[in-house]
């Protein structure tokens, strides 16, 4: 019998679900989420605050806990799963880089908007000096076609990327953009190419199969999907979907499955579902982490939320940009209030 | 011409060459030399039809040149700012640094140039910290500040390699710069990139945490101080007025540049040029026994 394809899972339930927490995972569930997936057999855990190492702030929300206690936390846990963190350059620095592999983690996630590759060099080239095993991640890729994605691509590998992520982070694309995105960079990179899902359009597990059947070797998950928007792939289905399939995980179907029902569930601070704004966010091509910053400005400002970000959308504003929001909310609520007096 | 301080520019890209347009109204201010690296280059040979002496050979060009000025305008790297600052310095030449070395200590017009005369070279931060320090300033006229953090958004067209392959600078040197010379307790920065096209114009988002929240005299002291800034930066505005929170206030500003040889979105790389116009022409009147108009104390 045929050797089944191996499939790399990153679960990013402590990174991407730090959005849906609005950060606010204390230590214990980081602590139990981290040996949970651990026993599942998840080989890769990525753990930071939504918006990367240094995302703590006003404009994206500061956590309960200091992220590098969420890592001290978990690799005092983990005993054979690798940790991971994401950085984004312009928001996390270098030193927060350092800190986070002196705290354990070997992986890191160097994530740009998917056309300024280049603003992650010293980035990458420092995570590789480290010798951590390093990913180029390309935020919003939905935003341009599979050639400059490709270009960008080919910048991230020429720092010394291991390996590129189509990233879509409003869930805005659909199975043929992944296909046609995944298999350029496979044709066009000398390294893996993984894919980021967000389910905002219900396709996250469809994506990550379409992205697997075109080359992809790497593909996030997070448990219950818990994640920004309307969540990402949640990793217990994507384990039997896989398994069905015919390709090798790693993860232990039944334990991944009580990681996500009896530690993550209970956590939850809402159900992951697919509500009419994060299917907005897919829709309308937004980052997927603008969801809960919209609800509030939406309730301060007593607007609809699905306004805000159908403006957003049209606006083409970018990861990072949260506090675009709160300006925007302001501005459509005097022309409301301005359209209400004549 | 013998009422005006003599003064050069040292790098002729986009930031010099802006530079040169601006200074050209300057009543205390008279661009005498104009430095560059490339021949070819746009800014040398703009600066040869206005009549300014000029030369391709780098700062050793420039030494060559004997000029007679006292002010330097650097518009080079952080690399080329550092090895030039101590022979400038040796030559008893004022350095206005506008590259992220930062040999020199931190000015922003208004908030605290009296601070800095007398010194022999002063840096402009960067765009970020220039566009937002003075609203973290006015701010911490009303109340002590704890924390203020600063979303700087640009056109990706704006940000030049310099800025691309060390971003780390600029959040860096902005958040010190916030805790310096605007006041703040804690400081931290962040910067985002937007390629969208047509370019978006520069905005900055504030954010001040405050001990004691009074609206009425923080909101004032804000709208004093984008005068103020107005009076250099044309541009430079409030999006919205700012939003209040129990301790904190969000602050939203535009940048637009005045178009001169940068184009207008570019409001990042103008409130540079802008802001060592200003500086310059402070010391310059300082150098003439004229009174200065931004004393210090402010911040």
């Amino acid at each position: 019998m045929a050797e089944k394809r191996p499939i790399r899972v990153i679960d990013s339930t402590m990174r991407d679900g730090s959005h849906a927490m609005a950060h606010q995972f204390t230590l214990d569930q980081i602590e139990n989420i981290a040996r949970a997936l651990d026993e599942s057999g998840v080989t890769t855990m990525e753990i930071s605050h939504g918006d990367g190492m240094g995302g703590a702030s006003y404009n994206y929300g500061f956590p309960r806990e200091p992220e590098t206690g969420w890592l001290r936390t978990a690799a005092g846990v983990v005993k054979n799963a690798e940790l991971a963190i994401l950085l984004i350059p312009g928001i996390g620095t270098q030193e927060q880089l350092e800190e986070a592999y002196q705290l354990g983690a070997r992986m890191a996630r160097i994530a740009t908007h998917c056309t300024e590759a280049d603003i992650s060099q010293q980035h990458i080239g420092l995570a590789r000096d480290l010798g951590m095993e390093t990913i180029g991640f390309l935020m919003l890729s939905h935003m341009i076609p599979a050639e400059q994605l490709l270009e960008q691509a080919k910048l991230m590998e020429s720092y010394g990327a291991q390996c590129i992520y189509v990233v879509d982070s409003a869930g805005a694309m659909l199975p043929d953009d992944f296909r046609s995105k995944v298999s350029t960079l496979r044709n066009g990179l000398g390294i893996p190419v993984g894919a980021h899902c967000h389910n905002n359009l219900g396709l996250s597990i469809g994506n990550s199969l379409a992205a697997i059947e075109e080359g992809a070797d790497f593909i996030d998950g997070c448990t219950v999907g818990l994640g920004a928007g309307a969540g990402n792939t949640p990793t217990e289905v994507l384990t039997a979907v896989l398994d069905l399939q015919g390709y090798d995980t790693g993860i232990d179907l039944l334990k991944i499955q009580d990681a996500a029902e009896d530690v993550v569930t209970p956590i939850m601070p809402r159900p992951q579902v697919i509500d009419r704004a994060g299917l907005t966010l897919g829709y309308a091509g937004v980052y997927s982490s603008f969801l809960l910053h919209t609800y509030r400005a939406a309730a301060k400002f007593e607007l609809d939320p699905r306004d805000i970000l159908i403006e957003l959308g049209a606006r083409k504003v970018v990861g990072g940009q949260e506090d675009t929001i709160i300006d925007l909310a302001a501005e459509m609520a005097r022309a409301r209030d301005q359209q209400a007096r004549n | 011409m013998a009422d005006k301080v003599r003064a050069a520019i040292i790098g002729s890209g986009n930031i010099g060459t802006d530079l040169m347009l601006k200074l050209e109204d300057s009543e205390v201010i008279e661009l005498t030399a104009m430095v560059g690296i490339d021949p070819e280059s746009e800014g040398l040979a703009m600066a040869r039809a206005r009549g300014i002496t000029t030369t391709a050979d780098g700062f050793d060009g420039f030494l060559d040149l004997e000029q007679d000025v006292d002010i330097v305008f650097e518009a080079t790297s952080a690399k080329i700012h550092a090895a030039n600052a101590p022979r400038l310095k040796e030559l008893g030449k004022l350095a206005i640094d506008m590259t992220p070395a930062a040999v020199g200590p931190y000015v922003v017009p208004y908030v605290n140039f009296g601070d800095v005369l007398g010194e022999p070279n002063v840096n402009l931060i960067t765009c970020g910290g220039q566009a937002t320090i003075p609203i973290v300033a006015a701010v911490s006229r009303v109340s002590p500040v704890r924390y203020a953090e600063i979303v700087a958004t640009t056109a990706s067209k704006s940000a030049g390699p310099g800025t691309r392959q060390n971003i780390d600078e600029f959040t860096r040197t902005t958040a010190d710069g916030v805790v310096r010379i605007g006041g703040a307790g804690r400081g931290k920065a962040i910067i985002i990139l937007n390629p969208a096209d047509p370019p978006i114009t520069m905005r900055n988002t504030v954010y001040t945490q405050v001990e004691e929240m009074d609206r009425e005299a923080i909101l004032e002291s804000i709208r004093e101080t984008v005068d103020r800034v107005q009076s250099y930066v044309p541009g430079y505005r409030l999006r919205i007025d700012p939003v209040f929170y129990d301790d904190y206030l969000v602050t939203t500003l535009e940048v637009e540049g005045a178009g001169m040889y940068l184009p207008k979105y570019a409001g990042n790389l103008d409130i540079m040029t802008a802001a060592a116009k200003a500086v310059g022409e402070q010391f310059a009147r300082h150098m003439l026994g004229l009174p200065t108009e931004i004393g210090g104390g402010y911040g």
